[in-house]
């Protein structure tokens, strides 16, 4: 047996916003009788472009239901524009989570809402141009591509959890796993957030204390941090350190390097003079 | 309130099993291969729990060996069959079989064995003449199940096992869903060895036999102690044998009842429910059929949500529908069979027992139809109708 939330118990036995909107701005069609799953999502755009009515039509199982029934509660009352930010974890976090196999039913939500909105928009549908990876599903390169990038897949099985492709024949294994790798070679370094000077000194301290010191005690070294001015962080080397020639390399290689990597990508360290 | 109609999944201890099984967790705990009679005394009764097995299915008590559940009496069928023909390295099994045996060959045909899945038609009957022709001098065992458990459809494993036995191959019966619901006599055919299961008969779950005709070549899946006379090592669950043989013993006087009461109970269901809820089917042979179990299919909504609006009211039932497998796909006795998608989605399993009243069936009746049609009510294809399923039936 699923373990469901509450509250997708809640929305699949009293769905909210079941039906169809009279002349509707946009509408979409996802899926379909053969995958198990459909969602049809009609909404109703105002003249400031904010959505006023959003109904669903589900067939599926209860968190399929539950995810639609979420999904217009959520855009009600939205701009076009804030609606079109929200993301399948958004939708499942709205509903306290799904189960890893069931994350495909906020998937179908997301991209009935993305469907929709290109409706109301006058924006053709490109799908039926795109390459089909998983025929059992008919699910996208496209597709496959968005979700390995958005969510941080790794595996096939974590790409069969978020939209169904290769849940079924599985001769598409590799051609997922060929996505994935392409994906995560191009794939940007996370941005990370900005950080306070004060955070960004905290971290470089645990940073050191965590990954370089232990390092560098084990050659009788160690390391002391005596300043972080902007990207610059000032230390002075003791011990094993501070005797040896190679020692500026150590700081460049092993030091700069761990915490560009652990802390901010744009930091320099630089050794003070004794 | 429980309205439990997934007899094909477990069943409630019978009261009588119960009770006989008590005794032989703390006061006579003893250990059958124990010299002292403390012990001893579990043996003689272990004994007559074979003696009550064996007369279930018209066997001898010795032809009987005790298991922990019916997948290992399928493994230890399937093995012994290979291990005591080691020249022989083909398998036949039909596509609808339990996983305990689907399973198993497939992960023999990963270790160089060749298998054989027999098709099966759109009621889920299967062809003798195919399963003849599949036989070969190389074929070391055929594997067919009695009947099916998701849809109850009955194959013709005693013919099948002539004529596998006309051909020199070994024939299994995995009848863990058969034994109990319907009359076997093993003095009248030809089948080498059957899997039953004690919690599909209102025995526990950890109990379960393996039949294996006096003559027939055996070699010992789990290997250990003299237990079972060195068929099957590891120290007896006494209470759970004692319970299977007094449920073996309910079940040889129920199977009368099963056939008339329990029978007409799921048919009054299946015709009520066919006739008071449109675009709903039958899946599987109704002749050939177990007679507590009915699978029927209802077009444009997905089963799960069925389970569990049932679940609501507190109706057990289970679904072949993909969502309720986590696979994706619905299930594959559904898929063997053709089962168009539209239908195979929204299938639901229904499974009497003897302990289902009349009553239960009236409200199962009365809400059924209101389920189907609240969700019907959701569902983007229930208005579009027919013009949908032509395109997916076509």
């Amino acid at each position: 047996m699923w373990e469901y939330t509450d509250k997708v118990m809640e929305h699949f036995l009293h769905p909210r916003n079941v039906g169809e909107v009279e002349n509707p701005d946009g509408v979409a069609n996802v899926g379909s009788l053969a995958c198990g799953d459909a969602l049809k999502l009609t909404i109703k755009v105002d003249d400031q472009g904010r959505i006023t009515d959003a109904r669903f039509k589900t067939f599926g199982c209860a968190s399929a239901i539950a995810s639609a029934s979420a999904l217009t509660e959520m855009i009600k009352g939205m701009s076009v524009d804030e609606a079109a930010k929200i993301t399948n974890q958004d939708i499942a976090d709205f509903l306290g989570g799904l189960p890893k196999e069931k994350i495909h039913c906020s998937v179908m939500g997301r991209e009935a809402l993305e469907k929709a909105i290109a409706s109301y928009r006058g924006l053709p549908d490109t799908e039926a141009a795109e390459k089909i990876i998983c025929e059992c599903f008919g699910v996208t390169e496209t597709e496959i591509e968005r979700v390995v990038r958005e969510n941080n897949l790794k595996t096939v099985e974590e790409v069969t959890n978020y939209t169904k492709a290769g849940g079924g024949c599985g001769n598409c294994h590799e051609a997922i796993m060929d996505i994935i790798n392409r994906v995560r070679a191009t794939a940007k370094p996370v941005e990370k957030p900005k950080l306070t000077n004060l955070q960004k000194i905290r971290m470089i301290e645990e940073t050191i204390e965590r990954e370089i010191r232990p390092s560098l005690r084990q050659d009788g070294g160690d390391l002391e941090l005596v300043d972080v001015v902007g990207n610059k962080v000032l230390v002075a080397t003791r011990g094993a350190c501070a005797a040896c020639a190679l020692s500026h390399l150590t700081l460049k290689d092993f030091v700069q390097a761990k915490l560009r990597e652990l802390v901010w990508p744009e930091l320099e360290v630089e050794e003070v003079s004794k | 309130m429980t309205i439990y109609l997934d007899n094909n999944a477990t069943t409630q201890v019978a009261q009588e099993v119960l009770e006989a099984m008590l005794p032989y967790f703390h006061d006579l705990y003893g250990n059958p291969s124990s010299m002292h009679t403390f012990g001893g005394q579990v043996g003689r009764i272990i004994r007559r729990a074979r003696e009550q097995v064996a007369a279930l299915i018209n066997a001898e008590p010795d032809e009987i060996i005790f298991t922990s559940c019916g997948s290992e009496s399928d493994n230890t069928a399937i093995r012994s069959a290979l291990t005591t023909q080691p020249g022989k390295r083909h398998l036949v099994a039909s596509r609808v079989e339990h996983p305990a045996i689907n399973a198993l060959a497939a992960h023999l045909a990963k270790e160089g064995y060749r298998v054989t899945e027999l098709p099966v038609d759109g009621e889920g009957r299967l062809s003798l003449e195919q399963f003849a022709r599949s036989l070969t001098p190389e074929t070391a065992i055929a594997s067919l199940m009695w009947a099916n458990n998701e849809t109850g459809v009955i194959f013709p494993v005693e013919e099948a096992a002539a004529t596998a036995r006309s051909k020199g191959v070994l024939f299994h019966t995995d009848a863990v869903q058969a034994v109990g619901k319907i009359p076997i006599d093993m003095k009248q055919n030809a089948i080498d060895m059957l899997a039953l299961s004690g919690h599909k008969l209102h025995a526990p779950k950890g109990v379960g036999a393996l039949y294996v005709r006096r003559g027939t070549k055996f070699s010992p899946f789990l290997i250990g102690g003299h237990q079972e006379k060195g068929r099957r090592g590891g120290t007896e669950n006494t209470a759970g044998i004692i319970g299977l043989g007094v449920a073996c013993e309910l079940a040889a006087r129920n199977l009368e009842k099963e056939n008339t009461a329990v029978k007409n109970l799921r048919d009054k269901l299946e015709n009520a429910l066919l006739t008071r809820i449109p675009h709903s089917r039958i899946n599987g042979d109704r002749v050939q059929r177990l007679p507590n179990t009915t699978n029927i299919s209802f077009k444009f909504v997905e089963g799960e949500a069925i389970l569990l609006l049932l679940n609501e009211l507190g109706i057990c039932a289970s679904s072949g529908s993909a969502c309720t497998s986590g696979s994706l796909q619905p299930s594959h006795v559904l898929r063997a069979m053709g089962v168009p998608f539209t239908f195979a989605h929204g299938s639901i399993r229904l499974s009497l027992s003897v302990y289902n009243t009349e009553a239960e069936i009236d409200f199962v009746i009365e809400k059924f139809p209101i389920i189907i049609e609240k969700l019907r009510g959701l569902s983007p294809y229930w208005e579009v109708g027919d013009a949908v399923c032509a395109t997916f039936e076509g």
